[in-house]
């Protein structure tokens, strides 16, 4: 096990250094060009001006050189700097890596600006999808066929088929504008440091986090269902019922535990999700989570932010795809890593 | 049985533990990212947003952007939004106001030749400071600070984004702690366009001391909460999400209503327009780009009221004065010093049927809706340059347009319903950005057209391509290898800028690489010679009666076919008021005034 960790820790590095690549070539080779949000009036002469002071003139090896040096050097040592408040060589000389949207503002630090949304309100969706799939996804197989399980087959289909912009399209229509009840607008500004702000926070997540769960729980209560399908007509139930357990301890003890398995696996996979966030949900409901900051540094061409966006996205899937492999090998005691 | 109830107990405990951890954050960032803000004062202020105007709380308006403020100020980040977000709390030497008039903001009055403040070569202006002005930090501002602007601007390495309004200027000097110098390096008739309007305030010279050059590329802090002058200043920043606003306690003006401003973006622009008209959770929205009818039943929910602005900007038709025939190849709409004329279009009264054939208040009403107002001229606004002379296209005149072509001997011999001119059939190719607006305008054009026996054929291209300018592409509205073609352009306060596109030299071609402005390609002896002695004529009203002529003379010769002014929509709630929004400055030029 241990072995097998270690080899696969080393294989994500050349693996990152790939992604990095292909992410930073892909984005310098696209069209688009970060003075074409500017004001048609302005002159070529200025653009030129502007794309020279961005440092967009440089051939792609030196950029990338930079951005690489800057990002896995100048960016954790400012990270260090900033958590343990010291100081590391000449920290005012070093070059960070920067927005071009908002000049001079270093894109690490609106990462982590944004980032606590993200976490709240689609971490919040998540952990609701769970809570509910779940026990949704037993019922409806230990009772197939049932009408919870109708029901609840039915909710799912309509979960996953119906798009996130029209639930939240339809949640504003009703629950803000016909009967006043949510805001429309996540206020990012919201402190909570009494009963009343935190119901506050309640109310504003509550639109955004309902879309995203819904969603999510839908997928995962058809995934828990049939993985529970799957293993009701096995050996090892029939047995445990012939022991004379009750049904509730045989199916949570032995048919949940292992249908849980694979549910698992694919929670694992899901978290970078979560960190990516859920772009158009966050777009609309104006939560400023990384997925409204990577459409709006998309909207802009601010390349630097898009390329450190999409490559921490990339990294965190590379991690959790790395945890999910190992979390399975710990659940399921047949499997052995050599 | 032991161990089952432990093991959910387990699970129960991460759960929790996990809920705790989420909550926490939200928390827990703010304070860590802190800007400058007390905890206490800011938790007040949003439930006041949520509350809505109460008596003895905090006084707040919020503002909505869909597109969020990258940085506050024009300087470094040239969209609008970034430009407005500045001008709650930077200002500039004078403002426009939403007729284009000049009204002295931190100068004491507008320079003008009369009272000595311009000169009479039109090569200098100068400008004088009101007495006693303070940034919002309580320092003085200074000549040196507005100095200090244009050498941060023309600065080449800072990549400045308004540096176009101080191209033409030598010198800036101060001559004395209020007194400012300008000097041009050629007669410039037009002075007022460096350190006027919004695009243009003034910065802090101790605090962006350092940040000149290539530094503003690193000067984080400074660029997100710069120093001002005006009626409110920053206390906190976020980018691309949300700036935050106090009354500036050092104001030279009347102190600001408000105690907090909530500048939010981001969303789209339907639903900013929802939450002003619908649910009034905010003051002000921005930029409704928003299907007419749709907007109309918002405003009848009756919380607040849609307002447009205007500013220059006219959508028309371009008329090829050059033959675009596929069968020319390179040659297409070259100009060729005039030996490549239009086998029809350059025939006066073909194009002058086809303006009268449109009915352009159909289409301002149903298209444009809040955001159009019908037009017969190039140069719609300011309304003393505005020319009186061709209003009578306002009227639909199908009728007339087809006497007008059967008298000329324009008729179809053929009897296919389509006239002909010396044997051509008059078929045209109409192109235009992709946008659904534009297709329907399209539409509309070309069943007018039908009924006086003219065939056209759409076509649109995608944005990015029709505008993008790439010289290998054949559909970019520079190479204009189509009979007309249609967008918007229009002149900035002063249309000189603006009219200096449809001089002769300016025709585009393969020699200059499709680099001119003459989209038309229309050269005129006459237009050229008013146009240079518009360049001589100081502002006044020879300046104007020159204007005019130089609209009716692209006009009347059927270079272009205006169809619709074109402005800006934005709504607020009934109870804000003071707004007067404001289409040649930042909508937010006058926030100071705002109350309920």
């Amino acid at each position: 096990m241990g072995q097998y960790l270690v080899r696969r820790i080393l294989t994500i590095i050349p693996t990152l250094i790939a992604i990095s690549f292909v992410i930073f070539a892909v984005l310098d080779l696209a069209p688009g060009d970060p003075t074409s949000a500017l004001p048609e009036t302005i002159r070529p002469e200025i653009r030129q001006q502007i794309r020279k002071a961005m440092g967009l003139d440089e051939p792609f090896p030196v950029k990338y050189g930079l951005w690489m040096r800057q990002f896995f050097v100048n960016e954790p040592l400012s990270l260090i700097e900033n958590a343990f408040d010291i100081q590391i060589g000449d920290s005012e000389e070093r070059l960070r890596v920067t927005s071009w949207g908002s000049r001079g503002v270093p894109v690490m630090d609106m990462i982590l600006e944004r980032l606590p949304q993200t976490m709240w309100v689609v971490g919040l969706a998540y952990l609701v999808a769970i809570v509910i799939a779940v026990p949704v996804g037993v019922i409806s197989a230990i009772r197939q066929y049932s009408v919870f399980d109708q029901v609840g087959t039915f909710f799912s289909l309509i979960g996953y088929s119906i798009p996130t912009f029209f639930t939240g399209l339809l949640m504003i229509l009703l629950f803000s504008v016909k009967l006043k009840w949510f805001p429309m607008i996540y206020d990012t500004n919201l402190q909570i440091v009494d009963w009343d702000s935190f119901v506050q926070q309640l109310k504003q997540s509550a639109m955004p986090v309902a879309v995203l769960g819904f969603f999510q729980a839908a997928t995962l209560a058809r995934f828990t269902r049939s993985s529970m399908l799957d293993n009701i007509p096995m050996d090892y139930v029939r047995t445990a019922t012939a022991k004379g357990f009750r049904e509730r301890y045989v199916v949570i003890r032995h048919i949940l535990r292992n249908s849980l398995i694979p549910v698992v696996t694919l929670i694992a996979l899901g978290i970078p999700a979560i960190f990516s966030g859920a772009i158009i949900t966050e777009q609309i409901f104006r939560v400023n989570g990384l997925g409204a900051l990577l459409i709006g540094a998309i909207q802009l061409n601010d390349i630097p932010l898009v390329q450190t966006v999409t490559f921490i996205f990339a990294f965190l899937i590379v991690v959790f795809n790395l945890i999910a492999d190992v979390v399975y090998g710990v659940l399921d005691p047949r499997i052995r890593y050599s | 049985m032991m161990g089952r109830q432990i093991s959910t107990l387990r699970v129960i405990a991460i759960l929790l533990a996990m809920a705790f951890l989420l909550a926490a954050c939200p928390a827990a960032a703010p304070a860590g990212s802190e800007g400058m803000a007390a905890d206490g004062e800011m938790a007040a202020d949003e439930e006041m947003a949520e509350e809505g105007a109460m008596e003895d709380e905090e006084k707040v308006l919020t503002i909505l952007y869909w597109q969020a403020a990258s940085l506050p100020g024009p300087y470094l980040s040239g969209g609008t939004k970034d430009q407005d977000a500045g001008a709650i709390t930077l200002e500039p030497l004078a403002n426009y106001d939403p007729n284009g008039t000049i009204l002295p903001r931190l100068a004491v009055e507008i320079p003008t030749i009369e009272n000595g403040g311009v000169s009479e070569d039109l090569m200098s202006i100068t400008w004088t400071l009101k007495e006693g002005l303070l940034w919002s930090d309580g320092s003085d501002v200074t000549a040196d600070d507005v100095v200090f602007t244009w050498q941060y601007c023309s600065d080449e390495s800072t990549g400045c984004t308004a540096s176009e309004a101080f191209l033409g200027i030598e010198s800036v000097e101060a001559i004395d702690d209020r007194t400012i110098k300008i000097t041009f390096d050629s007669p410039t008739p037009y002075p007022y366009n460096a350190f006027v309007g919004a695009n243009t305030p003034i910065i802090s010279s101790v605090q962006f001391a350092d940040c000149v050059g290539a530094a503003a590329q690193t000067c984080n802090e400074e660029n997100t909460a710069p120093l001002g002058t005006g009626p409110y200043r920053i206390i906190d920043f976020k980018v691309n999400d949300v700036a935050v606003y106090e009354r500036n306690p050092h104001y030279h003006g009347e102190p600001a209503y408000f105690d907090t401003v909530v500048f939010k973006g981001g969303g789209d622009a339907a639903s900013a327009a929802r939450a002003v008209l619908e649910t009034g959770e905010a003051d002000y929205a921005w930029n409704l780009q928003v299907e007419p009818d749709i907007l109309r039943d918002m405003e009848a929910a009756g919380l607040g009221k849609v307002v447009s602005a205007f500013a220059g900007y006219v959508e028309r038709v371009l008329v090829n004065q050059t033959n675009p025939h596929s069968d020319l190849g390179d040659d297409r709409s070259e100009y060729m010093d005039g030996d490549n004329p239009h086998p029809f279009l350059t025939f006066p009264p073909i194009p002058q049927a086809m303006s009268m054939a449109i009915d352009r208040t159909l289409i301002s009403e149903q298209l444009y809706g809040f955001a159009g107002q019908p037009t017969c001229n190039v140069i719609p606004a300011p309304l003393h340059y505005v020319s009186e002379s061709n209003d009578t296209c306002l009227t639909q005149d199908i009728d007339g347009a087809n006497a007008l072509l059967d008298e000329n001997g324009v008729l179809d011999s053929d009897g296919d319903g389509i006239r002909e001119y010396n044997g051509i059939p008059l078929k045209v190719s109409y192109q235009t950005s992709t946008n659904s607006v534009r297709q329907k305008t399209q539409a509309l054009l070309r069943q007018w057209w039908l009924q006086i026996g003219i065939e056209t054929e759409l076509i649109n291209h995608d944005a990015s391509v029709f505008f993008g300018g790439d010289p290998n592409s054949p559909d970019t509205y520079q190479k204009f290898y189509t009979d007309l073609q249609m967008y918007t352009t229009g002149p900035t306060i002063d249309p000189q800028q603006h009219l200096s596109n449809w001089i002769c030299e300016q025709i585009p071609m393969r020699d200059n690489s499709w680099g001119g402005g003459n989209i038309f390609r229309g050269c005129n002896a006459e237009f050229d010679a008013l146009f240079e002695q518009l360049t001589q004529t100081p502002v006044g009203p020879e300046r104007e009666a020159l204007v005019k002529q130089l609209n009716d003379i692209n006009v009347q010769n059927n270079y272009q076919i205006p169809l619709v002014y074109r402005g800006e929509v934005s709504a607020h709630l009934d109870t804000l008021q003071g707004v007067w929004i404001n289409g040649w400055d930042s909508q937010m030029w006058n926030v100071g005034e705002w109350r309920r």
